[in-house]
């Protein structure tokens, strides 16, 4: 395959930065998006060229490391991760255009990679949950019937790629919040600090400079997991009952 | 405890205690129930609306007679014009508190994303729920202006008083005239656009779609019910502009 790639190229966090555009040519189909960046990154060393940065680690779908907007789809044109997006998804010929995730609460460290830091401290905003450690409990000495405990493993699904903050017009990140609020919410160890652990994710979140929810859908359709958008019904559920209790 | 203090404690994983200043009321979500709630005021009376407009099919006397009763209502417990004015005020509140927050998380999203991607459409719902909006909202001002505040006959056939203090045969006069026609029939495009998606929100806002088929009704009601609101406000203008009414 023989292609066209417009990639964006930024020095540093305060370079202005802009699309180059780039050829190559030979590309297999069954190469990863990322296996091509790679070819393209050795013809680049090859010339005495600066490579092009983008983020990745596990390269199986898994990690959530790797994050592209490819021609104006968070991870492609597929729901999966870039790192599993292949090349026959493309044409041969075909222009793509890479960009970084956009939102300001990613702020780009250098070419297509983003600081993601902003949901790790959501994150943290969360804080524990009351589960005794040292003597290791029974396995049946809490109880979560099966469709709790399915739930809160497809929340727990989510990878924390980003490309629900990409895609949102908002640039929100109520879909990651739902996910992790609706993980925690739907087993008996998340119950004693539900409350407080809502109010402070999403004073967080609000904190780090994402947009508001419009219930427009795009983060699930991006969601490489498929997290769907009733997680941040429970997100908005969960607030609401942390400000009956006078939260 | 100072601001910076404040800030520290909210990303401290050691604690989940809610540090001053971070409520559940000062966050987007809450601005979101604003929003949610102050819309379905707007959907609730939407429909009374609706109903008065179909009492134009009973006739002029009909019509004239809901309008009266209207003011009339709950008297001598009310003064005349009463519950109109309990309505009005219930109305001129949730529009404060609708443009707000819609104001306001409208400026908090685009200065969350300043670096536009140069290969993403943004979401057509989007700019129809704001920009959409916006048009309803100066329409509204048209037709308060139109109808109640100053009472406009468009009409340049049926002119005078005996047309613009009787209810029936202003709102007939008015839509005899194509132009009027085509600005209701242009928002209620934009009306049905909006409570399609507005009122799927609000249900997803408030918390009540939190399994898959809750989603699926939630988005169903939207649509039903735009329609609904949408087809009765056109039926009595389309008869009077298609002659079935005069």
């Amino acid at each position: 395959m023989d292609l066209t790639l417009k990639i964006w190229r930024q020095t540093g966090p305060n370079d202005q930065g802009g699309l180059v555009t780039y050829q190559v040519s030979d590309i297999s189909p069954d190469m990863s998006f990322l296996e091509m960046l790679d070819v393209l990154n050795e013809q680049l060393n090859a010339k005495g060229d600066e490579p092009i940065a983008f983020d990745s680690d596990c390269r199986e779908g898994i990690c959530g490391m790797c994050g592209l907007m490819i021609s104006g789809h968070a991870h492609g044109p597929e729901r999966t991760t870039t790192c599993q997006l292949h090349m026959r998804s493309f044409k041969d010929g075909e222009t793509i255009t890479v960009e970084p995730w956009r939102a300001e609460a990613f702020p780009v460290v250098r070419d297509l990679v983003v600081d993601r830091g902003a949901l790790d401290r959501m994150i943290q905003a969360g804080g524990f949950i009351s589960a005794n450690t040292g003597a290791a409990p029974d396995a049946h000495a809490t109880p979560v019937p099966k469709p709790n405990a399915d739930r809160a493993f497809m929340a727990a699904e989510c990878i924390g790629c980003g490309a629900c903050v990409a895609a949102c017009p908002n640039a929100s990140g109520m879909l990651f919040l739902g996910a992790k609020i609706t993980h925690l919410g739907e087993l008996p160890q998340g119950q004693p600090e539900r409350d407080a652990r809502v109010v402070a994710m999403v004073n967080q979140h609000d904190h780090e400079g994402f947009g508001g929810c419009t219930n427009i859908g795009a983060c699930s359709s991006a969601c490489p997991k498929g997290i769907p958008q009733d997680v941040i019904s429970q997100l908005n559920m969960d607030l609401r009952t942390a400000l009956k209790h006078g939260r | 405890m100072p601001a910076l203090g404040a800030r520290y404690l909210s990303v401290m994983p050691s604690t989940t205690l809610s540090p001053r200043g971070t409520t559940a009321r000062s966050t987007t979500i809450a601005l979101k129930l604003l929003m949610a709630v102050t819309g379905l005021v707007f959907v609730g009376y939407l429909l009374l609306h609706m109903y008065g407009n179909l009492k134009a099919l009973t006739g002029e006397e009909g019509f004239n007679e809901y309008a009266e009763h209207l003011r009339s209502f709950g008297e001598p417990m009310l003064p005349h014009g009463g519950l109109l004015w309990i309505v009005r005020v219930v109305l001129i509140l949730s529009l404060i508190g609708h443009a707000y927050a819609s104001f306001k998380l409208w400026s908090r999203a685009d200065s969350a994303r300043r670096t536009k991607y140069a290969a993403v459409k943004s979401a057509a719902t989007a700019k129809w729920m704001r920009w959409g909006g916006v048009f309803i909202l100066l329409f509204l001002v048209w037709h308060l202006l139109q109808f109640t505040i100053v009472k406009i006959s468009v009409n340049p056939d049926k002119q005078g008083a005996n047309v613009t203090s009787n209810p029936y045969e202003l709102v007939v006069a008015s839509f005899q005239v194509w132009w009027m026609v085509l600005i209701y029939v242009a928002a209620m495009i934009a009306l049905f656009m909006h409570l399609k998606h507005g009122v799927y929100s609000a249900q997803q806002t408030l918390g009540w779609t939190s399994s898959p088929k809750a989603h699926v009704r939630a988005m169903t009601i939207g649509v039903a019910l735009a329609a609904l609101i949408v087809v009765g406000f056109l039926i009595p203008p389309l008869s009077i502009a298609f002659g079935l009414i005069d």
